[in-house]
Formats: structure tokens, C-alpha cells, sequence
């Protein structure tokens, strides 16, 4: 009963942390059609951003929640502006180029920060079920993860902002004609996404060994999920995310990690067979 | 001298440097340099610079495949690692159970052009699009990468070749001469043997292109729909395709261990597969020469790098491929030959010039340069030019 | 031809040729000695890499500015093989064939290694592996400064298993390093009398160990023995302290401390757990003192720890140093026959000799536990002999040996 409990907890993490990986990239791919593969380097960004906030004294939840999604958020502006701007339309060239970022990243961060670098601590304690005990942080970004997926549906829907994103997105031109600046819209958008992959990064800090490479763990992930999950962002993000993170929880209780990635990997190829367009492609048609 | 109405046929269109790289002669050129090489370089080179030379060469081969099916059919495999790997592997094992080498050479071709057609036909009979392509095979090479990476246990073996996990397979015998066991292949011999794979290679692929599967093969890259109705089988060229570049890589796989003497997991790594990527892009896309200028370069390039240590090499290489997309998006050889292009069209507009051709020539002549498709225009994330 | 034409496909040898042509290659002046380096600086092992760069670095130091060897000023060339196989390769020929060093200090996974030895065997290149490893390697050419299995899990279990209970739970890296050495461990705790609950193992890149900790709790051991290597299991020790564990069941590593991680952990998440090494910074004798003197001086009085690997690396190449010293010359057999003639080195860590039937080292080795992201040394154990290496190795009978000899257990 108690392993129960615990399994579950476990798998509803999984797919937490793949909801909060994967938001960024569901945000970039899902409206602008980029395939940012800087997207774990963007993450790492938050990770240290969140460490170097904490050790200047900054209140840890202060680092996590506010300092590393706006300094990613203003990088991420920065590097629209510089690169991704002039590549829009050519996927593959963002592909390439978003590749060379990501490498050029964890060169300067290795400049910079060298390789050992103090990290922070889980904040909060744990708790026990029975005879296990759990980290209280995973309840913690399991609560993020839902907050998140509501909030980021909640205003691509209801709030003019996201409005005149998606409406951007769709018609450049009509939304020219009527006013708005698309290029202030793709910069926004793109640091809306930057900032959400620097939240993440700042989210698994606590949990992760933090170095410079760190990023290349989680981009292959991201980047299935976001596919996997179809034209639709949230609900699409969210689809994904409980699919493949139960495969992998289950299948790694029941084994290995080892095999539980490839669960993942091999539920990712199977479902892309069944479903070509995603899973939103074909249920929940329409939605966000 | 020519009147208004008339084209100046000599003047090189937007297209001519296309027309000459497909024709016989840019073919013959190519391989009249390559026996050059050939012939040259193992009287000309040292023993490390031989060495040297062959793993370049050996990637070359991995280059091309890609440079084929994505160049020419249109085909974005994230995956062609898993083909190169399982070549490496394929020999691996099968040289250490069975000592002759001629039948793990063949093995190595062919396993990963038999893994091809089962993945291809799981991807092309079920109408995939190119970018959900692009993730089945990255996801394919990232399972081969955990799978082999997690066999380091003692009990993981086949045969009598233990798989060795992260290690790898050290230590793998070298090539023999069929049937002589004892009579291994030696650095010259294996350059020779990789450069004659490599123009051999080149010759296949460029006389089938020429051919009318190759033709077909590009039409469905170029638009598969009319190719439908033209009632051609797209779906099956498209896998054939994917097939004989598996084999090629394969190939590469094979001769990458005996260069090494070693095959480790990490041909599988997500960083592999990126790499030859990188190589064709950088190299230019649409040709077959182009991979191999890349894949040289880069190689090249990462080596020097890692010979001083002021700068951080993932900072150099980061910012080399920035640049280089955001300056040179076709790639070093089309980009070279629009140069060339541009150049002696620039000197032959001076003569018309000179000659006194009226200017009404002149400048449609440089209106139809402009017209090139890479032209700077402004464009939305969607794709949709906006001038 | 045309000129275009011309032009488009000699772009292809210009690739290759000019490869060769650029003058990046070092060349030895005749008052000079090559020293060749192959250590990742980048990727994902630097964090072992860059202290044994840096201990390279000073010990040429140190030995050109007491007049260099054999009247000769020693040349450093360091190689970034990015952790990347294929270039530990080609670095390798680079250095045996283009460079022409006389000695090869460098591999740290043991990957690396069993990539490099057949090339430097067969280009007729000296070679130190001078990190810790899971013990067997047979090569005259190679001589193994790093501490084996039997010398340091040999002292760490027992101590271990006496402080904290008998049941014991082993996680390890998933490769041939993390395979053989829990092999030892188990071999170790059941010589003591204890049970080894489970041995699980992990790929280097595994970041999520939720399951395996909730599995290690169902299984209730005395205590857990960490085989995990590298950036991603440090996760490992963050999330078994997140869910509380630290306090409840204790860890002893034998890879612990390698990459610094008790500076990145916070001494909450580490203190307690123990380790065994041949060097600690914390080593009292006067050559540990000098040693530490120059080594901050050098790189600064704030650089974080000197590794276990970095000191490896220090004391490998002293040893090399004297050896061609006492053989007078640079030729390699009798640069190796000088070397199994018995050198030994005052080195910061105490005594170290070579073994000449193993080409091993005979060392001190030291118990120590983390503590407030320092390492206090426990107990000491002087010239530990290389017994795993020398139950299967005998070079001095079988000079022709060239293998890694896999330890039955």
C-alpha cells in the first residue's frame, strides 16, 4: 500500500518534470515553428542563474520562481533579436544554428563558471509514507507543473495578450494591418519560452548535478515530448508528457532505468506510427 | 552581338552551376582527382598524416550517405549514426566469433541496410512528414545508444564477443585478405581501401542519379504528389533510397573499427548524429562533394581545437556554426561556385559593357540574378515571404 | 575546362590536402623534450580532466626550472579529447606519430584507456594511466599509478562495515570500471561476514533515481556503497538527500570526491560519508606542505580541492621523470628497465614505489570522511601492494604480456 502510494508520487513527478522540460519548447515550437535546440543549454542558464541568486543571498524560492525565468526571458530576447530572427522559415538553418548556441553556451559557461560549482540544496524537508520517505520538492513541482499547464492555457485564451499571440502567429500580415508589431510579438513569444525553460532549469537545480553539460540530458525529452504532442501547446504538452512519463516511471520500477528510457523511446516510435500528427492531432482536435 | 529581344545564352544563368554538377563532366573531374589522391598521398604522407587521413576519409563516406538521401531524396534522418553504428558492431562481433573478416565486412553492409528497410518501411508506408521523421530516427539511434550502453555485465555477449557497455569492443582484428587470415590490412592498405571505397561510393550514386531511379528519386524529394499522379511508387524509391544509404553507412561503420581497432556506444550518441549533420550543411546540401569539403573541415577544425587550450573548443565550434549559418546558409561548395559564378558574370558584364550591348541586357541580366531563391526577403516563422 | 568547373572540385583536395599542410604540428628542437597530455577538458568529464591537467602542468614546471631532465628543457603538449573515443584516438597517433613525445600521461575512463594502449604499444610510446582504476591491466609499455580495487576497497569495506552494520547495498556506474569494482566490493563484504542486499547499476547519463532510492529504502540496508562516476550521478546524492536519507542510512564511495562533488553538495546532503584514497589534502608531512605551497601559488590560493586524479597524474610523471633520469637516456626499453628497477618517489601522498613484476605502484593508502566539504583523514595504511593486479600479472616472467587481465572473483 504504502509502494503504491509511493510509485505514484513517483510517476505523477515524471510526468511533472516532463511538463516542465518540455513547456519551453512547446511554447517556441508550438507558435513559432522553431526547433530551438538550445533549449536545454537555455535550461542550464536558469540552473545557474538560480545558483549564483541563492549564494548572493537571494531567498531560494525568490532565485527559483522569479530570477532565472527573467534573466533566460532576457537572454532569450537577446538571442531572437541577434540570430533566430534572420532564420525564420528556414527550419533546418534554426536547427543548425540553435545547435551551434547551444555549444557556444556551454563554452562560455565553462569559461566562466569552470566545472565545479557549488550547487543548492533541496529546500524543504521530507515526509514519510509508511516506511519510505519522500522529498517534499517533488510535491512541489508536481503543484508547479499543474499551476503552469493552467496558467500558460489560461492566457493564450482568455487574456488579450495571448490573443494577439496566437492571432500574430496565425496571420502576421492582418495583425500588421491592424496595428500590432509583429516583431515585438516573435521576440515576446520567444522569451516567454526562454523564460519558461530558465524556470525549469531553476526548478531542478536543487535536484540535479548542475555543470555545463547538463542541458544535453534533457533536449532529446523535450523534443519528443513537443512533437509527440501535436499542434495543440498545452494540451498537447500535457497529453505527452502523462503518456511517455508514466511509460517511463512504471517501466523503470519495474526494472531498470535503463529500460525504462528505452520504454519511453520505443512508446514515443510507437505512438508517432499510430498517430503521425501527434496526439492532438487526432483527440482533443481544436483545443489549445 | 545581340539584339534586345534575344538572351545572351552565354551569359551563366542562376542554374548553370546545377546543370554542370550534374553533368558527366564535374563526375569524371571529380574521380580523375580522387585517383590522384589515391595514388598520391600514401607516397606523399607520413605515417600519422596517413592515419590521419583515413578516419577523414572513413567519415567521409558516413557524410555522403546522408548528404544522398537528405541532398537528393529529401530524406532528414537524425539517425544515421544508428546505421554507421551497427556496421561498427556488426564487424565487431562478427570478426571476433568467426576470424575471417570477409564475411563481417559483408555483414556490416548489409545489417544496417536490413534495420533500413524494416525502419523504412515503418516511416514511408506510413506517411510520415519530415519533421516527425527526423524525431523516429533520432529516437531510434538515442534506444541502439541506451541499449548498447547499458551491456557492460559480463553475461552481455554474442557469441564469443563480449558487448562491453560503455567500453566498447577494443582490440577488433583488422581486415584480411579473403580466405588468408594472417595477411591483415595495414595503415596504407586500409587508406587505400577507405579512398577506393569512397570514389567507388561517388561513382555509384552519381551514375544512379543520372539514372532514371535517381531522377525519380529526386522528383519525390521535389514534389512527391505529382510524382504520384505521374504514377510512380514514391513510397518505394524513397525506401530504396533509405536503404542504400544505411548500406553506405554501414560501410563507413565498418572501417571506422578498423581504423580504431575499437567500437564504443558513443557512435550511437546523440552527438554523433548531429555531427554529420552539421558536416552536410556545412559542406552544402544538394551535392555530393559538398559532405566530404564539410566533414574534412569540421574534423579538421576539432582536432586543431583540441591541440591548445586558450579557448574553450565548444565556444569555438558554437560560434563557427552560428556564423557560418547566419553568412554562408548553403553551404561551403554551392557557396564557392556562386562566388565563381558571380565573378565571371560580373567580368563578362564589363565586356558587354565595353562591347557596347545596350543596357537593356545588362540589367535583365542582373535581374535575374537577384531572383535567386536565397534571396534576403523578409520572412515570417510560418514561412510565408513578406517583401 | 572551364574555369568554374576547375575551381568547384579542387575545393575538394584543397580539403585534404591543406589538412596536412598547416604547420599546427610541434616540433622537438634538439635541447627539448615532448611530454604528451591526453586529458578531457571538456565534455562531460571534465571535472576529473582539468586538475590533472593543471598537476601536469606543474610538475614540468617545477622540473624545467630545476634545470630540466637530462640537461634538456621538457616541453608540455596538452590534448582536449573532449571525451569524445575517436579523438582520444587520434590524439594518441598524433602524439606517438606527428609529435613524437616520449611519454603519454592522460585517459580517464577506463574506456579511454584500453583506446589508447594498443596505439602507443604499437607506436612504440611510453604510457602512464594515472588514474584509479579497477585493476588487471598487463602491459610493459603501461605503468598503472592510480589505486586498484585491493588496495583501496580492501580497507574501505571492512572499515566501514565495522562502523556502521553489515548489510549492504551497492549502486554502481554502468560500465566496466562500476561492473568489476562491485564485483570487489561484494567480494569484500562477504569476506567480512556481511550480505550484499542488491547491486544496482546506472548509465552514466542517468539523472532520475527516484525508483532506486525508493528500492534501496524497501531493501532497509546498513548502509549503501556508491560506484557512481561523473556529472549526472551527482544527482544521485541531491535527491537521496532531498528525500531525507542522509540521516538514516549512511554511504561510503569509491569514486566520492574524484570531481570536487563535496564542494558542489552542501555539506548537509555529504557529511559522513567515507572514502579511500591515496592522496588528501590534508596528508601531514613536509612534502604535502611544499606541494601545496606551489600548487596555490601556481593556480591560485581559492582552487577548489586537489583530486585524487590530479596527485595521480603529479606523481606518475615524477615518476617517469626519475626514471629516465636513472636510465640516462630517452629510449624507451631502457627508460622501462630503469622503471622496474626499483624508483620510488617521495611524493605529497607519502612513499611511492613501482611494482615492477605489475608495472603498478605500491602506495599509502588513507580512510577519510567528508566533512564540511573537506575530507578528515581517519586511518592510514602504509605501502599497500597492487594484490589484484599481481594474482594475474607477472611481467618480469611473461614480458610479452598485452592485456587487461579481467579479475575472477
Amino acid at each position: 500500500m504504502d509502494l503504491a502510494a509511493v510509485i505514484l508520487i513517483q510517476v505523477l513527478y515524471a510526468i511533472a518534470s516532463l511538463i516542465v522540460i518540455s513547456s519551453g519548447l512547446a511554447v517556441i515550437f508550438g507558435m513559432m515553428k522553431v526547433i530551438n535546440l538550445a533549449h536545454g543549454e537555455f535550461m542550464m542558464l536558469g540552473a545557474y542563474a538560480t545558483i549564483e541568486a541563492i549564494r548572493v543571498g537571494i531567498n531560494p524560492w525568490v532565485a527559483i520562481f522569479v530570477v532565472s525565468p527573467l534573466a533566460v526571458g532576457v537572454i532569450g530576447v537577446l538571442l531572437e533579436r541577434v540570430i533566430i530572427r534572420r532564420l525564420y522559415g528556414r527550419m533546418i538553418d534554426t536547427m543548425l544554428a540553435t545547435w551551434g548556441l547551444s555549444l557556444l553556451l556551454i563554452g562560455i559557461v565553462t569559461s566562466i563558471a569552470g566545472n565545479t560549482t557549488a550547487g543548492v540544496s533541496a529546500p524543504l524537508g521530507n515526509f514519510t509514507i509508511g516506511a519510505y520517505s519522500v522529498s517534499s520538492y517533488t510535491l512541489v513541482i508536481i503543484g508547479v507543473s499543474v499551476i503552469l499547464a493552467f496558467a500558460l492555457r489560461w492566457i493564450l485564451l482568455h487574456t488579450s495578450l495571448g490573443l494577439i499571440a496566437r492571432g500574430t502567429m496565425q496571420n502576421p500580415q492582418m495583425a500588421d494591418a491592424l496595428g500590432i508589431n509583429p516583431s515585438v510579438v516573435y521576440s515576446a513569444t520567444f522569451a516567454a519560452g526562454a523564460a519558461l525553460s530558465g524556470l525549469a532549469g531553476g526548478l531542478l537545480a536543487p535536484l540535479t548535478g548542475v555543470v555545463p553539460t547538463m542541458g544535453g540530458a534533457f533536449i532529446a525529452k523535450a523534443f519528443i515530448t513537443v512533437i509527440g504532442g501535436g499542434p495543440a501547446i498545452v494540451m498537447g504538452l500535457v497529453s505527452a508528457s502523462t503518456l511517455f512519463g508514466a511509460i517511463n516511471q512504471i517501466a523503470t520500477f519495474a526494472s531498470t532505468p535503463v529500460f525504462g528510457e528505452v520504454a519511453l523511446l520505443a512508446g514515443a516510435i510507437i505512438m508517432l506510427r499510430l498517430l503521425p500528427q501527434g496526439i492532438t492531432g487526432r483527440f482533443f482536435k481544436g483545443s489549445l | 552581338m545581340n539584339t534586345p529581344e534575344q538572351p545572351d545564352q552565354t551569359v551563366p544563368g542562376p542554374d548553370a552551376l546545377q546543370r554542370f554538377a550534374r553533368s558527366w563532366a564535374s563526375a569524371v573531374l571529380t574521380l580523375a582527382l580522387g585517383v590522384v589522391l589515391l595514388i598520391l598521398l600514401p607516397r606523399v604522407l607520413d605515417d600519422f598524416a596517413l592515419v590521419q587521413a583515413t578516419v577523414y576519409v572513413v567519415m567521409s563516406i558516413l557524410a555522403v550517405s546522408l548528404g544522398f538521401i537528405w541532398g537528393f531524396g529529401g530524406i532528414l534522418c537524425f539517425g544515421q549514426s544508428a546505421f554507421f553504428g551497427l556496421g561498427a558492431y556488426a564487424y565487431a562481433i562478427a570478426v571476433t566469433n568467426l576470424g575471417d573478416s570477409t564475411l563481417p565486412f559483408l555483414l556490416a553492409i548489409v545489417l544496417p541496410a536490413a534495420f533500413a528497410g524494416v525502419l523504412g518501411y515503418l516511416i514511408f508506408y506510413g506517411r510520415l512528414s519530415d519533421v516527425y521523421m527526423g524525431v523516429i530516427t533520432l529516437t531510434v539511434t538515442l534506444i541502439l545508444f541506451n541499449l548498447i550502453n547499458s551491456t557492460a555485465g559480463p553475461e552481455w555477449k554474442i557469441g564469443v564477443a563480449p558487448l562491453g557497455g560503455f567500453n566498447g569492443i577494443p582490440g577488433i582484428a583488422p581486415l584480411n585478405m579473403p580466405g588468408n587470415v594472417d595477411d591483415v590490412i595495414g595503415p596504407r592498405g586500409l587508406f587505400e581501401l577507405s579512398l577506393g571505397a569512397l570514389l567507388l561510393v561517388y561513382l555509384l550514386l552519381r551514375t544512379l542519379l543520372a539514372a532514371k531511379p535517381g531522377r525519380v528519386i529526386v522528383a519525390s524529394k521535389e514534389n512527391e504528389q505529382r510524382l504520384l499522379l505521374l504514377g510512380y511508387d514514391a513510397r518505394a524509391y524513397k525506401l530504396s533510397a533509405f536503404v542504400l544509404g544505411a548500406a553506405i553507412a554501414g560501410l563507413a561503420g565498418c572501417l571506422f573499427a578498423n581504423w580504431g581497432a575499437f567500437t564504443s556506444p558513443t557512435v550511437f550518441s546523440l552527438a554523433q548524429s548531429a555531427q554529420i549533420i552539421i558536416w552536410v550543411i556545412v559542406g552544402g546540401l544538394g551535392t555530393l562533394v559538398g559532405p566530404v569539403v564539410g566533414c574534412v573541415a569540421i574534423q579538421w577544425l576539432t582536432s586543431q581545437i583540441g591541440t591548445q587550450q586558450t579557448i574553450n573548443s565548444n565556444l569555438v565550434l558554437g560560434a563557427i556554426l552560428v556564423v557560418f549559418v547566419l553568412m554562408v546558409p548553403r553551404g561551403i561548395v554551392p557557396s564557392i561556385g556562386s562566388i565563381c559564378a558571380l565573378l565571371t558574370r560580373r567580368s563578362r558584364r564589363k565586356a558587354y559593357a565595353r562591347s557596347n550591348i545596350n543596357a537593356e541586357v545588362s540589367s535583365r541580366a542582373a535581374q535575374d540574378e537577384h531572383d535567386t531563391p536565397d534571396d534576403k526577403a523578409k520572412v515570417d516563422p510560418h514561412g510565408e515571404t513578406v517583401r | 575546362m572551364d574555369r568554374r568547373s576547375f575551381i568547384k572540385t579542387s575545393a575538394l583536395s584543397l580539403a585534404t590536402t591543406a589538412a596536412y599542410g598547416l604547420p599546427l604540428a610541434a616540433s622537438a628542437a634538439d635541447d627539448e623534450i615532448l611530454v604528451g597530455g591526453i586529458t578531457d577538458l571538456s565534455g562531460g568529464l571534465d571535472i576529473y580532466g582539468k586538475p590533472m591537467a593543471d598537476c601536469l602542468t606543474l610538475a614540468v614546471e617545477e622540473w624545467n626550472a630545476q634545470g630540466g631532465l637530462l640537461g634538456k628543457k621538457l616541453k608540455l603538449l596538452t590534448y582536449d579529447p573532449q571525451s569524445s573515443m575517436q579523438l582520444y584516438t587520434q590524439f594518441a597517433q598524433q602524439a606517438a606519430l606527428k609529435d613524437k613525445v616520449a611519454v603519454v600521461h592522460g585517459g580517464i575512463t577506463s574506456a579511454s584507456r584500453e583506446v589508447m594502449r594498443p596505439v602507443l604499444d604499437r607506436y612504440r610510446t611510453l604510457y602512464f594511466y594515472n588514474t584509479q582504476y579497477e585493476g588487471g591491466v598487463c602491459d610493459r609499455n603501461t605503468f598503472c599509478t592510480g589505486v586498484t580495487p585491493a588496495q583501496t576497497v580492501a580497507k574501505l569495506v571492512p572499515y566501514a562495515m565495522k562502523k556502521w552494520g553489515k548489510k549492504v547495498y551497492v549502486v554502481a556506474a554502468d560500465y566496466n570500471y562500476g561492473q568489476i569494482t562491485s564485483q570487489w566490493v561484494k567480494k569484500f563484504v562477504q569476506a567480512n561476514g556481511g550480505t550484499v542486499a542488491s547491486i544496482d547499476f546506472f548509465p552514466l547519463d542517468v539523472t532520475n533515481f527516484g525508483p532506486a532510492i525508493s528500492k534501496i529504502e524497501a531493501a532497509k540496508p546498513d548502509m549503501v556503497v556508491s560506484a557512481l562516476v561523473g556529472g549526472a550521478h551527482m544527482s544521485f546524492y541531491r535527491q537521496w538527500a532531498a528525500a531525507g536519507l542522509h540521516t538514516k542510512i549512511p554511504i561510503a564511495s569509491t569514486t566520492f570526491a574524484v570531481g570536487n562533488e563535496q564542494i558542489v553538495l552542501s555539506p548537509v546532503e555529504c557529511d559522513g560519508f567515507l572514502v579511500s584514497y591515496n592522496y588528501f589534502e590534508g596528508i601531514d608531512n613536509p612534502v604535502n606542505t611544499a606541494f601545496k605551497d606551489r600548487f596555490h601559488k601556481r593556480f591560485g590560493a581559492d582552487y577548489p580541492n586537489i583530486t585524487e586524479l590530479a596527485m595521480g597524474t603529479y606523481q606518475g610523471f615524477y615518476l617517469w621523470a626519475q626514471g629516465v633520469k636513472k636510465a640516462g637516456t630517452l629510449d624507451r626499453m631502457k627508460v622501462i628497465e630503469a622503471l622496474e628497477s626499483g624508483i620510488s618517489i617521495d611524493a605529497p601522498s607519502g612513499k611511492v614505489s613501482i611494482d615492477a613484476a605489475t608495472h603498478h605502484c605500491v602506495l599509502n593508502v588513507s580512510i577519510a570522511e567528508v566533512r564540511n566539504k573537506k575530507l578528515d583523514i581517519v586511518e592510514t595504511f602504509r605501502a599497500q601492494p597492487p594484490s589484484d593486479t599481481s594474482a594475474v600479472c607477472n611481467l618480469i616472467k611473461n614480458p610479452r604480456d598485452n592485456q587487461q587481465y579481467v579479475i575472477k572473483l
